[in-house]
């Protein structure tokens, strides 16, 4: 689930926080710019994990602060491919089941990964599984809250940098209300026995 | 920013658990959170993962336990992946096995005794969570089926 990435980044330190450690200053600097945010093809970053290796640090002409370089890892959130995780249920839509980890929450199982047969229940919006034995039909409902196991096969990075004022001429500014798009999305699946609604499998 | 390595390595639910709760205990001790408005990013995830890893069987296991898993898989031969999977998972029942086979023919790869022997190895040497059933010693788990909190 967890995978540590080796980066490299320039920290800026004022000079009022000189007293202090700079290691201690270069590590709070760190989790302030990282933790909780996406980084682009790599994974949410959760905290730091060791600072591997500190250059120079070089005061510029008319900045007071110091900018040091930094080699360092950090502990990143980002499960592999076909990867089993255990989550609660957040909701269901048409578009199919919202999983959330807590930390993480951006993971939809569309309906074809559902178990099959399975039906959206417009009333209670609601994912049903169909489950058809000898004795006849048992609708397991895949409620809110419910805890689920569920197989990662797709991740999809958006790049959620702001654009250009160019493109904002084209469309009006009423409609300009910017999609919050997530840049970090997991497409999970439960086709496979095992998976689903842990109370499923319990026996 | 540059990133040098993007997997460098593979971590393990509890090592996450152990440098968040170790990075906890650091912060408070050094006293008033006077960042606390650029700290809230921080806090904030290593509350919610936290509160996520606390949740499964990880908790329980401490770096002794974790070597010993590792040398008594080495005679079944799975792949890092694999062993990760079992690791953070702690399955309990063949099934849960074969869905954590990241090869294709799992069927083939593992006989069922070779599976109960991996089922034995896991549930004996990895402490169960909360909510396991107790198996053979009654006094590791609290009560049966209570659901995780």
């Amino acid at each position: 689930m967890f995978v540590l990435v080796e980066m490299v980044d320039t920290v800026r330190i004022p000079p009022w926080q000189f007293e202090r450690k700079l290691n201690d200053s270069i590590a709070e600097e760190l989790n302030k710019k990282l933790a909780n945010k996406v980084v682009y093809n790599v994974g949410l970053c959760i905290c730091l994990f060791d600072i591997t290796k500190l250059e120079d640090a070089y005061v510029f002409p008319g900045d007071g602060a110091s900018h040091t370089k930094v080699h360092f890892r950090y502990v990143v959130f980002h499960p592999f491919l076909d990867e089993i995780l255990i989550g609660k249920i957040k909701g269901c839509s048409p578009e199919g089941v919202h999983v959330s980890l807590g930390f993480f929450d951006d993971i939809l199982i569309p309906p074809e990964s559902l178990q099959q047969p399975a039906k959206f229940d417009e009333a209670e919006q609601v994912w049903v599984w169909e489950y058809e034995t000898e004795e006849g039909a048992h609708d397991l409902y895949m409620d809110t809250g419910e805890e689920i196991r569920f197989r990662v096969v797709d991740e999809s990075f958006v790049d959620t940098s702001p654009t250009g004022p160019s493109s904002a001429e084209a469309t009006s500014s009423s409609e300009e209300l910017p999609k919050k798009e997530a840049p970090y999305t997991l497409v999970g699946s439960i086709s496979e026995p095992g998976l689903g609604l842990l109370s499923w499998w319990t026996s | 920013m540059e990133v040098k390595d993007a997997n460098s390595a593979l971590l393990s639910n509890y090592e996450v658990f152990q440098l968040l709760t170790d990075l906890k205990e650091q912060r408070k001790e050094s006293g008033k959170n006077k960042h606390s408005s650029g700290q809230q990013n921080l806090n904030t995830i290593t509350y919610e993962t936290l509160k996520y890893i606390s949740k499964t069987p990880c908790r329980h296991q401490s770096p002794e336990i974790v070597r010993e898993f590792l040398t008594a898989m080495k005679s079944h031969k799975l792949t890092k992946a694999e062993k990760l999977q079992l690791l953070n998972h702690r399955p309990m029942t063949a099934v849960e096995i074969q869905l954590l086979q990241m090869v294709e023919e799992s069927e083939e790869r593992l006989t069922e005794e070779q599976i109960e022997a991996l089922l034995h190895t896991v549930t004996s040497i990895l402490p169960a969570g909360p909510e396991a059933e107790p198996k053979r010693n009654p006094d590791a788990a609290t009560g049966d089926d209570e659901d995780a909190a």
